[in-house]
């Protein structure tokens, strides 16, 4: 709630999610109307040292991005729980600290596991 | 202090009280708030390409530019006119759909981040509770573009560069979230504002001392790799990949790209200066009144843009100082150094907040 004009945080996000489309909104616009526009065989092709492309372009591609995706959605749904903790923490006393450090002694047995057996390593 | 807060709210009870109906009222301020926002996301992203290309040259011993305006001041605004009027090519064999929807989707990002930043004393227009955690969500957004700029083009070499950038965000996305956390734990807040206020004795980076620093040189780094800048422009490595994820976007699509990635800049130094230097607050000792009562003269924007320029100014130095890394090297030094380092931090700020080792 932003106090002083009376509107509702959820009003404003979603002015400035109407702004940030209005802004590339307009200037697609503007450039539709002033740009020029032909069209050639050659220019619509990928650009690719000057060769012809070779078979498709939305190729399988290195397994590994795969496997850091995998880890990062672990962390990351980590340091979803570890934000309301870092709020409430100071108030928990002793209790707060053990129970995140049981939480995070498991993900970081996880992350060791991933490193043993050679998923941090890039080939 | 002078508290822009008062201009709001005048203007505010000044609506409602020439008898329009409250809807009314909201709609022409939400209205005035986005121009507000669009007006300073263009001058802001014109000033940090200038910005950006004058310390270039000026680490290189060059002049940069200096043709067009004084000291090449009208460079950019000739630049984006420029950019304007090029043709929009629109490739066979590209996923329409997907390659016109992706820059919506890096821009909005930054505009919703950038509405979120305090400028300065009751200059704010987004203020959650859980603020920095909707910036950080609001970010990832910003990632789903680029992979979709990537894969929508039909080229191998935006493909790659999509891939490699969409790995290094979410790789560094880490340290960065856990960095921050480390704040949050010492504020035991979340809220935007009720951080800036926190600091009002004192700095974060003064007062949570080892920890906060150490928290605030993993988050320089992690940012660093967040924007795709400096010894981390591996997606853009240009003799292997020509431009990375947007090689095949040309005109105004491309300048999308291009000003999101300034704003970007802006923004996580702007991060960087609200959860350590204090956002717009002066930067106050305790017990030295006289000096605190002149540091409260320097209007509040000044202070938070001098310190959001400033962790710019580190951000680009960065650049030509490091040579580019390999992405092994890039994804080892994320996950084997910089997140383990990063959560043995929160656990030593855990400690420190506990057992009130802190000032």
């Amino acid at each position: 709630m932003n106090v002083l004009l009376e509107i509702s945080n959820g009003a404003l996000s979603i002015t400035a999610v109407l702004t940030g489309i209005g802004l590339v909104f307009a200037a697609l616009l503007i450039a539709k109307w002033i740009s020029p526009r032909s069209f050639s065989v050659k220019k619509s092709e990928p650009y690719e040292c000057g060769i012809p492309t070779r078979g498709e372009s939305m190729i399988q591609f290195k397994s590994g991005y795969y496997i850091f995706a995998i880890l990062f959605l672990l962390f990351d749904v980590e340091t979803v729980f570890l934000y309301p903790w870092s709020v409430v923490m100071n108030g928990m006393g002793p209790k707060g600290i053990l129970c995140i450090g049981i939480f995070m002694f498991v993900l970081i047995m996880g992350l060791a596991y991933a490193w043993k057996k050679g998923a941090l390593k890039w080939e | 202090m002078f508290d822009f807060g008062k201009w709001t709210s005048a203007f505010n009870s000044f609506l409602l009280g020439t008898g329009m109906p409250e809807w009314l009222g909201i709609v022409i301020e939400c209205v005035i708030i986005g121009v507000l926002v669009l007006l300073v996301y263009t001058v802001l992203a014109l000033f940090y390409i200038l910005y950006e290309r004058k310390l270039c040259a000026w680490f290189q011993c060059r002049l940069g530019p200096m043709r067009v305006g004084k000291w090449g001041l009208l460079q950019v605004f000739a630049d984006m006119f420029k950019i304007l009027v090029k043709e929009l090519i629109c490739l066979k064999g590209t996923d329409r759909f997907l390659f016109k929807l992706a820059p919506y989707l890096v821009i909005t990002s930054s505009v919703v981040m950038l509405a979120c930043l305090p400028w300065g004393n009751g200059l704010q227009i987004i203020d959650w509770n859980i603020g920095i955690f909707f910036v950080l969500a609001v970010s990832s957004v910003g990632v789903l573009g680029i992979l979709l700029a990537g894969w929508s083009s039909n080229n191998k070499y935006t493909l790659i560069g999509a891939m490699r950038s969409g790995a290094q965000m979410i790789s560094y996305e880490i340290s960065l979230g856990l960095s921050i956390i480390t704040i949050c734990v010492f504020a035991g807040t979340m809220d935007i504002s009720a951080l800036v206020s926190e600091q009002n004795s004192m700095w974060f980076i003064f007062r949570g001392h080892v920890p906060a620093i150490i928290a605030f040189i993993i988050y320089v780094i992690a940012a660093t790799a967040e924007t795709n800048r400096g010894p981390f422009d591996l997606p853009e490595a240009e003799h292997e990949l020509t431009a990375g994820y947007h090689t095949e976007y040309s005109g105004i699509h491309f300048g999308f790209f291009y000003l999101a990635e300034y704003l970007n800049l802006f923004i996580v130094s702007g991060i960087a200066s609200l959860m350590f230097l204090g956002g717009w607050m002066p930067l106050h000792i305790p017990g030295w009144d006289g000096f605190n009562m002149v540091m409260d003269y320097i209007p509040s924007p000044v202070w938070f843009l001098a310190k959001a320029f400033f962790i710019s100014y580190v951000i680009i130095w960065f650049k030509w100082t490091f040579p580019r890394v390999r992405i092994d090297q890039m994804l080892a030094f994320e996950w084997k150094y910089l997140m383990p380092f990063s959560l043995a931090n929160l656990l030593l700020m855990t400690l420190c907040v506990a057992f009130g080792w802190h000032f």
